[in-house]
């Protein structure tokens, strides 16, 4: 099978590497200073460029990873259990970068490096714990279609598990303050922050998508391999 | 035979099979109590504290405890060869899940039978929150056994599978311990239901929306 041509992949990946460099502009001189932030507080706001975009894409690739799943156990076919497999791991990715940016954000401005009494907090990291765990079953499981009908229904049954977990931590701590950027009524920063995180929020979208392409088609090309050294 | 006395059925070869060795029951109160006593000297527990304590303590031991008789459940079908033999029976896979989460429930609520007397005991806590602290486990054990077996029906054909069906099932029972752990201190406290209404409604949901997960889902997982 002759993998086809992905002419938009290189497109998309050097829009992605000038993206993140400019977006890395804009986070970290565009934007202007925030109010109320004083001194390592000041410049370690500026992670919130990074951590919220991360912190979303995480989330989608998840989401990702649940639609596939569901796809893979309704109606079969390698490519859904290829695609939940892939998000997965580059959600992953995405969510060990929120939980190490977390922490640097907390340490200047709450004076503590984590608190439980957080529920974004804990429910980033059990998400990790979730998908840490999916992604060690399919390393541990040998046959190939028992892989991804378990790791399918991990996948169903980890993500819905996420809004209990974000329920139960909600209510278990009374929430410090972790900024709420967006309120009902619109969005409360300047505009030039506003410009900056969004931009930021496109390109770790496309770097989303980027790297799940990739790693779909490393996984296809290694299917392939396996055909035609008459494996399976 | 009707469904219930299918699941009936399933769950009391595997009560019967315990029962002639007694082995599993013996090593989870064992260890359940081992819990409670390396707590008591790790973290200091007095008579003074214990109310705070206590509960964590108790739910600790719980899923440790239960966590060991799960990851038997299936290996020993699947060491002796009789998995094959379940599957073969003219029953639905469904009647299997609840009869083997059941068995899995039972086996945890005779332990906790041993270990909640025990514990209120040594810690000198008054046995009036009993009857419904009973609730509080029975719900908190339905959830941790009915995820926990379906985890342990995949965790048994992982290659690692000792060690996979913890890493599956405490992240995800994270939200059904903390419930638990709160509606335990709660009780403890002497609370009013209305104070502590939300985490009923979490532990009862977690319940609810897990069973029929897993009930739905464990055809995946037991398919040959």
């Amino acid at each position: 099978m002759a993998e086809r041509k992905d002419w938009w992949l290189p497109v998309l990946g050097g829009l992605a590497f000038v993206g993140i460099l400019a977006g890395g502009y804009l986070a970290l001189a565009y934007a202007p200073p925030a109010a109320g932030f004083v001194g390592g507080a000041e410049l370690a706001q500026r992670i919130f460029y990074f951590h919220v975009p991360a912190a979303w894409t995480g989330f989608l690739a998840f989401f990702v990873t649940f639609v596939a799943s569901i796809a893979y156990l309704w109606k079969g076919g390698r490519k859904w259990d290829i695609v939940a497999a892939c998000s997965a791991e580059v959600g992953l990715f995405f969510t060990t970068m929120v939980v190490i940016t977390g922490p640097i954000w907390a340490k200047p401005t709450w004076g503590v490096w984590w608190t439980w009494s957080d529920p974004k907090l804990v429910t980033a990291a059990i998400l990790w714990l979730i998908y840490f765990a999916y992604v060690t079953l399919r390393r541990m499981v040998d046959d190939d279609a028992r892989r991804a009908r378990f790791s399918a229904v991990l996948g169903v049954i980890g993500f819905v598990d996420v809004p209990l977990v974000f329920g139960a931590a909600r209510w278990w701590g009374e929430s410090v303050a972790h900024p709420i950027v967006v309120s009902g009524g619109g969005f409360d920063v300047a505009p030039k922050m506003l410009t900056a995180l969004m931009f930021n929020l496109a390109v770790f979208t496309v770097m989303y998508v980027v790297l799940l392409a990739l790693r779909t088609r490393a996984e296809r090309l290694s299917d392939a391999v396996q055909t035609l050294k008459g494996g399976e | 035979m009707s469904f219930l006395r299918k699941v009936g059925a399933v769950a009391w070869k595997d009560l019967r099979a315990e029962w002639r060795t007694r082995e599993m029951f013996s090593a989870m109160f064992v260890f359940a109590l081992l819990i409670v006593i390396i707590f008591n000297f790790a973290l200091e527990l007095r008579v003074e504290n214990a109310r705070a304590l206590v509960p964590g303590i108790l739910w600790v031991a719980f899923t440790f405890s239960g966590m060991l008789g799960l990851s038997r459940s299936f290996i020993l079908e699947k060491d002796r060869g009789s998995l094959e033999g379940l599957l073969l029976c003219p029953v639905d896979r469904s009647a299997i899940y609840l009869g083997k989460m059941l068995s899995n429930m039972a086996l945890m609520g005779i332990v906790e039978a041993f270990v909640l007397p025990i514990t209120f005991v040594l810690f000198n806590l008054s046995f009036r929150a009993v009857p419904m602290l009973v609730v509080v486990v029975a719900l908190g054990t339905l959830g941790f056994a009915g995820v926990g077996t379906l985890f342990s029906a995949m965790a048994v054909n992982t290659r690692a599978r000792e060690v996979m069906l913890p890493l599956l099932l405490f992240p995800v029972a994270v939200p059904l311990l903390i419930a638990a752990v709160k509606l335990t201190a709660g009780v403890l406290d002497g609370l009013a239901m209305s104070e502590v209404s939300r985490w009923w409604q979490l532990l009862v949901g977690f319940d609810v929306i897990f069973l029929t997960l897993s009930l739905m889902t464990f055809d995946y997982v037991i398919e040959e």
